[in-house]
């Protein structure tokens, strides 16, 4: 199966084959990429051709990066029909079966509607839509958060970006600066670092937890205080695959209230702002939504320990060896990238580990797309 | 990362550190860039040369060499040793005086500044009135006379600069008694120059802008004579026997005139314009010197003619029947004339002439005027350098050959020795012989002895020769035709204009055991060459090389390969070429080794890499490592996607290039430099629109350049199994990939007609892409695996091939260790994403403990982006030691840094001069020498004055200072109300 799903395929384009497992069954057929139509159309089909029509299902199908995912509205059906190459696989459970992974409920639905309407600067209510099915975090890869909430300043935000061999840029560019501190001689101005713009629908922007004018105090837990913009810049970049920035947002309005009582450990349970390639947008999130969303006082809440960055995903570096079979190189003292308490789907099947090479490796060779910048090469 | 530590251990390993590692500039080899005044002690035999940037250097005899760095961040305007002592002073852009002095301290002397002066007006004054001018400093050792714009003379006590303002000669004590009808009384102007009498110390001649100039004695404090020039002034000189000064003036002329009569008749004896009829430019210096037996020498610089040679700087020597007109390089700062005997008062030996990119002696006692080759201040910059390649403990027999071949290149110098002889050098003879090779524009590559403080040029090689170049022929001939006036004659060697700037040389490498040189160039060109005691006529058989493998939509846009001459061509004994390999598309060649056993040459360039044999002259194998995203490296230098930093380097060099065929051609297209200064300025005014700001990306494989090849390395190690070691080719490229190569190699019997194959072994892809920086295998026993003929010539131990083998990577921002022949990760050490600095150069290095003898590890040495040198331990890879070296925004100086491989290490610190470093406590090249004032300093007439300051002169004016105080004063102050 790993290797199926490495060859590329010749066939047509316009088609999206289909690898449906039920149980023990599986059952192939074919769509058309460009006309999927509606997901309960599609809920539907696959009842038919498993030929289980009175059973809730829960559809699940493995992405790119050999990470499961659920198809439960017209959003993340459609990208899971414009992502799948070639093969679109899916998993069906039922839905009593399904233990507590089950990809949301009703109940979660209409709480978090709730929550989010209650939050949402600028509610629309023209925008009446039937009730989205929101999966559970569990069921995403995290591409960015919020930590440190309980040891850091209120008017500081550690964010934690991650990028997994994305297409996605990082997108955003820094600057020298200069910022008012409060010290025992009174007020005085030291130079910072500050972000300088963000690269539309880059990484950096769609998280909303950073934004222009932030001032920018760490980078991996090392405070950039006394180091060029170049040399910022190299330690941003170095750190890339793992970014944990300490910013002091420019607005300070949507900072964390830390409840009294509430311990800092205790996960709301809801990561509202994380969003995966477009993948879903929640049906209300239009972009001026993203920006309101930032602004709720949930967060997933994380302690951020620096040793255990040592051993991060540029470990996994790249060896094919004569006969052109690639591997990873093991890294040495621990082999699995950990990300600490936070909740993530294991590697299914152990795809990921494939797919990140393929993705890296060969497929890199047939982008085309021209870097703006001209790298400056002193010898 | 606290971890718990064993104390003991630390702190031993702390100890240990301090015994190996040690950080400090040593010395600075070349010429200094921007040098702004020049000095000279005949008595202590010593040189001393003034920068705009505020360092004062003292040279002696060959590796004699003092250097001290003023404060104030002024330019040096003059420099005058106080005669018959240690001590010199300064004069700053900034008006402020530096004393100096040589104090020796443990046997060894250094340069001191011990006192600071600035002249002091009365309150309300404007700053003209202390602005020095002129600056005498009088034979007694004892005072300073400091000629103003204003016009005033102040005399200063030294070394103590105490003001003696009873001495002064004030503007209104010299005019009063200025000779009614001299046109120019009314406005004397500034005081230009000062001399004292040769036979009598108490008389002093003021020479005034306007051209008077006045004889005054000290001891009297009267005017003696008026000689009324009525020029513009330029200087005076007072000849030797105090019978006659002369004076040069702006319009191009000189005077002399007859001194001793009493009475105010002084007629000009003689007045010339040496270059006459048409108008002429200032003599800006004038000095004659006489024989013991013959006409004198008279020397002068400037003078030509203004329409037709106002461009050239001369110096015009003249004896008897001989006249000769020195043409320089660049501007003339100074020039002095050292002459023979004991006390240096006979006859002229030697001229000195200190020009803006050079020091040229001029040897005048041997017929034809040769010049005296520099044993230090060579200009390293007279192409400019382009690389650099340090190669330790040179065999006896190559260093020989070497010297051998370089002195026959040495035809035209002259044979004396170097006559600037002062201080005695104490540094203990140089433990090895090194060499450094430096690559230049021009397609040279020079040779230098850098085992000691003296960095002596040995050997040019020019590889232009090979190739079909568009030199005009007749660009060096247009000299010397007969009868030519002025009778014009070249002299030195800085000549920055390349002929074409595709000869310009990119990489070096020398074998040492078999005197195999390579070098490669900006238009992917590599010539292999040999060490040839004789000449030799021969053709090199040039092989063209593709590296792009028929890669598809290439478009190469920049210039094209060098034509190579097919014709046999002589070279002079030397290092001589035999083989040529031209890449194509011809990219600047970025990577070069060379493997002189096996006979293998490996290049690289941003398309690729490839491995050629010069023992059967043939390739070897080629990888092409080209991303077909990367438009850059696709169509080369003139694409259209190009950053503004580099199309402004870009216009720079346009602006450069017309200049140079403004010079060459000497025709005006003073439209085109205009144009390009526009351009220049649109450009740099977008630049300062944009914020400064930096984008933060991952780096991707889309990125530019990165199939850009940095290194390459040959290893004898274990590629496919642990059991058998086989050699290996090792590319590194600047988008984090690294390949390796098997090579099989025929037996010896067969070497010459059986193929070397190569094979793809292994491709290791680095997940955080940064540009491979190095590559070291390292053996059983952790150390590095030895040099090529290293072991053969019983120079080393042979490596360890028992235990495993690992492979060093050395990226931009991790250094990382794997094992082979499985690679898989071991340690690393990252360094960018902890401090934010990337590794720019690294070297592998040997340290010797300062403590025991024989105890001593190997070590990566590496220069960061941040400009800071630190120690990585072997095989451990743990950061040892960290010193900063560069400034970070000397973007030139760490690119242009080369490590040997005993810790040392040298760097530009301007396109002349090279600043040398230690990180070691054994291997350490600094200068140690000594200067003594000779006991017989002290000329006859004089006495060299005691401690307690009691001399003849110095009473004298003591006693003259009570009577005249009164009036001295009052002087000062009407004129400073007449300002």
């Amino acid at each position: 199966m790993n290797k199926n799903h490495r060859v590329p395929s010749n066939r047509s384009l316009s088609a999206v084959e289909v690898k449906s497992k039920f149980g023990a069954e599986f059952r192939r057929f074919s769509l058309d990429r460009s006309k999927p139509g509606r997901f309960d159309e599609f809920y539907g089909l696959l009842q038919h051709v498993h030929r289980i029509p009175n059973v809730e299902l829960l559809v699940g199908y493995a992405d790119v990066h050999g990470d499961l995912l659920p198809i439960n509205n017209d959003d993340n059906y459609h990208k899971a029909i414009s992502t799948a190459s070639p093969l679109l696989r899916l998993f069906l459970q039922r839905k009593e079966e399904a233990d507590h992974l089950a990809f949301g409920t009703d109940s979660l639905t209409r709480k978090k509607n709730t929550v989010l309407s209650a939050v949402l600067l600028r509610p629309d209510p023209n925008r009446k839509k039937p009730p989205v099915i929101i999966s559970l975090p569990k069921d995403f890869r995290p591409v960015s958060s919020i930590i440190d909430v309980d040891i850091l300043p209120e008017t500081h935000r550690r964010v934690r970006l991650y990028k997994h061999g994305q297409e996605k840029p990082l997108g955003f560019y820094i600057r020298d600066g200069s910022s008012v501190r409060v010290t025992p001689q009174g007020l005085e101005k030291v130079p910072g670092i500050f972000i300088s713009r963000m690269v539309p629908g880059g990484l950096a922007e769609s998280t909303g937890l950073l934004a222009v004018n932030d001032e920018v105090l760490e980078v991996n837990g090392i405070e950039v205080a006394g180091k060029s913009l170049d040399q910022v810049t190299d330690m941003m970049i170095a750190n890339s695959h793992n970014l944990i920035i300490t910013v002091k947002p420019a607005n300070q309005r949507n900072n964390i209230v830390r409840s009294g009582g509430g311990g800092g450990g205790a996960a709301s349970g809801s990561s509202g702002r994380s969003s995966d390639s477009g993948a879903s947008y929640y049906g209300y999130s239009s972009p001026g939504g993203i920006g309101a969303a930032a602004s709720t006082p949930s967060h997933i809440i994380q302690n951020f320990h620096p040793e255990e960055l040592e051993s991060d995903e540029d470990d996994e570096d790249l060896v094919i060896e004569a006969g052109g079979e690639a591997e990873l190189i093991p890294c040495a003292p621990s082999a699995s990238y950990s990300m600490p308490s936070l909740p993530r789907y294991e590697p299914h099947l152990n795809l990921r580990t494939a797919a990140a090479a393929a993705s890296s490796g060969s497929l890199a060779m047939e982008r085309r797309s021209l870097e703006e910048d001209g790298t400056v090469i002193t010898l | 990362m606290k971890r718990f530590r064993r104390h003991g251990q630390e702190s031993q390993r702390d100890r240990l550190k301090q015994e190996l590692f040690q950080f400090s500039k040593t010395v600075e080899h070349g010429f200094p860039h921007q040098p702004s005044a020049l000095g000279f002690s005949p008595s202590l035999q010593l040189l001393a040369i003034g920068t705009r940037s505020g360092a004062i250097k003292l040279y002696g005899a060959p590796g004699v060499e003092f250097m001290g760095l003023h404060e104030e961040n002024a330019a040096v305007t003059q420099v005058h040793f106080l005669p018959h002592q240690v001590e010199l002073v300064t004069l700053l852009d900034d008006n402020s005086l530096h004393m100096w002095t040589l104090r020796a301290h443990k046997g060894l002397s250094e340069l001191l500044e011990i006192g600071r002066f600035t002249l002091t007006g009365p309150p309300g004054a404007p700053p003209s009135v202390t602005r020095v001018t002129a600056v005498l400093a009088h034979s007694s050792g004892e005072l300073l006379l400091l000629g103003t714009e204003g016009g005033h003379v102040f005399v200063v006590e030294v070394p103590g600069f105490r003001e003696l303002e009873e001495r002064n000669i004030s503007l209104d004590q010299v005019s009063s008694s200025v000779p009614d009808d001299y046109i120019g009384r009314r406005n004397l102007e500034h005081v230009e120059a000062l001399q004292e009498n040769p036979v009598n110390p108490n008389q002093v001649v003021i020479g005034y802008g306007r051209g008077l100039m006045v004889i005054w004695d000290l001891e009297t404090q009267r005017a003696v004579q008026h000689i009324p020039a009525t020029q513009q002034l330029e200087s005076v000189w007072w000849t030797e026997d105090g019978s006659h000064i002369l004076s040069s003036h702006s319009d191009g002329s000189y005077c002399r005139w007859s001194v001793g009569g009493e009475d105010s008749k002084d007629e000009e004896e003689k007045s010339d314009i040496p270059y006459g009829h048409f108008p002429c430019k200032a003599i800006s210096k004038i000095v004659q010197l006489p024989t013991a037996n013959g006409p004198p020498f008279l020397v002068f610089s400037g003078g030509m003619p203004r329409a037709s040679y106002g461009d050239r700087h001369c110096i015009s020597v003249i004896h008897s029947k001989t006249h000769v007109a020195l043409d320089f390089t660049s501007r003339i700062i100074d020039f002095f004339v050292i002459r023979d005997g004991p006390q240096h008062t006979g006859d002229p030996s030697a001229l000195v002439v200190l020009v803006e990119e050079e020091l040229v002696v001029i040897d005048l006692q041997t017929e034809g005027w040769p010049v005296i080759q520099t044993p230090y201040l060579v200009p390293l910059h007279s192409s400019a350098i382009t690389c650099s390649h340090h190669v330790s403990s040179i065999p006896l027999k190559l260093w020989e050959r070497v010297i051998a071949a370089g002195e026959l290149q040495l035809t035209h110098y002259s044979k004396k020795p170097w006559p600037i002889t002062g201080g005695q050098n104490l540094a203990p003879d140089p433990p090895q012989r090194d060499l450094l090779l430096t690559g230049h524009e021009d397609g040279t590559v020079r040779f230098w002895d850098a085992s000691g403080v003296c960095l002596y040029p040995m050997y040019k090689l020019s590889t232009a020769g090979v190739f079909h170049t568009d030199t005009d022929p007749n660009d060096n001939m247009n000299q010397g035709t007969e009868g030519e006036w002025p009778p014009f004659r070249k002299v030195g060697c800085f000549d920055p204009y390349s002929d074409d700037p595709r000869l310009g040389i990119q990489k070096i490498h020398l074998c040492k055991y078999s005197g195999y040189l390579i070098v490669a160039g900006t238009a992917g060109q590599i010539l292999v060459l040999e060490l040839n005691d004789e000449e030799a006529e021969q053709t090199v058989e040039a092989k063209v090389v593709d590296l792009l493998q028929g890669q598809e939509g290439f478009r190469w846009k920049g210039h094209t390969r060098l034509d190579v001459r097919e014709e046999p061509v002589l070279f002079p004994p030397g290092f001589q070429p035999f083989a040529l390999v031209q890449c194509q598309p011809p990219a600047v060649v970025t990577a070069l080794t060379l493997h002189s056993e096996w006979k293998l040459v490996a290049f690289g360039t941003s398309h690729g890499f490839g491995l050629y044999d010069y023992q059967q002259k043939n390739n070897v194998f080629v990888k092409c490592t080209l991303n077909p995203s990367d438009q850059l490296a696709m169509e080369g230098p003139l694409s259209r996607v190009k950053s503004i930093k580099k199309s402004l380097r870009q216009s720079f060099r346009r602006i450069r290039r017309s200049r140079v065929s403004l010079r060459k051609h000497h025709v005006n297209n003073a439209a085109k430099l205009q144009e390009a200064n526009a351009r220049l300025e649109a450009e740099l005014a977008e630049m300062e629109l944009a914020p400064v700001q930096r984008k933060i990306e991952a780096r991707s494989s889309d990125d530019s350049f990165t199939g850009l090849v940095r290194t390459l390395y040959f290893a004898d190690t274990f590629l496919s199994d642990s059991s058998h070691n086989t050699p290996s080719l090792w590319a590194g490229t600047n988008g984090g990939s690294v390949f390796a190569y098997m090579l099989r190699l025929p037996p010896v019997e067969h070497r010459t007609d059986e193929p070397i194959t190569a094979h793809p072994a292994k491709e290791i892809q680095l997940m955080h892409r940064a540009p491979v920086v190095g590559i070291v295998v390292l053996d059983g026993h952790g150390a590095p695996l030895p040099e090529p003929l290293e072991v053969a010539h019983d120079l080393s131990r042979s490596p360890d091939m028992q235990g495993s083998h690992h492979l060093l990577v050395v990226s931009e921002e991790q250094f990382k260790v794997f094992t082979l022949p499985k690679v898989s990760a071991k340690m690393k050490l990252k360094l960018t994403a902890i401090d934010g600095s990337r590794v720019r150069r690294v070297g592998v290095a040997w340290f010797g403990s300062s403590r025991s003898e024989d105890y001593g590890e190997s070590g990566l040495v590496v220069l960061t982006n941040q400009g800071d040198v630190h120690v990585v331990s072997l095989p451990s890879v743990k950061m040892q030691v960290q010193y900063p070296c560069i400034r970070r925004e000397d973007v030139s100086g760490i690119a242009s840094c080369v490590f040997t491989k005993h810790g040392q290490g040298f760097y530009l610190i301007s396109p002349s001069e090279f600043e040398r470093f230690s990180l070691s406590t054994r291997c350490l090249v600094e200068p140690r020498c000594l200067v003594e004032l000779p006991a017989h300093s002290a000329s006859p007439t004089q006495h060299r004055p005691q401690p307690d300051g009691s001399s003849q002169l110095q009473s004298l004016s003591l006693t003259f200072l009570e009577a005249d105080v009164g009036n001295n004063i009052s002087a000062l102050v009407l004129d400073m109300k007449w300002c």
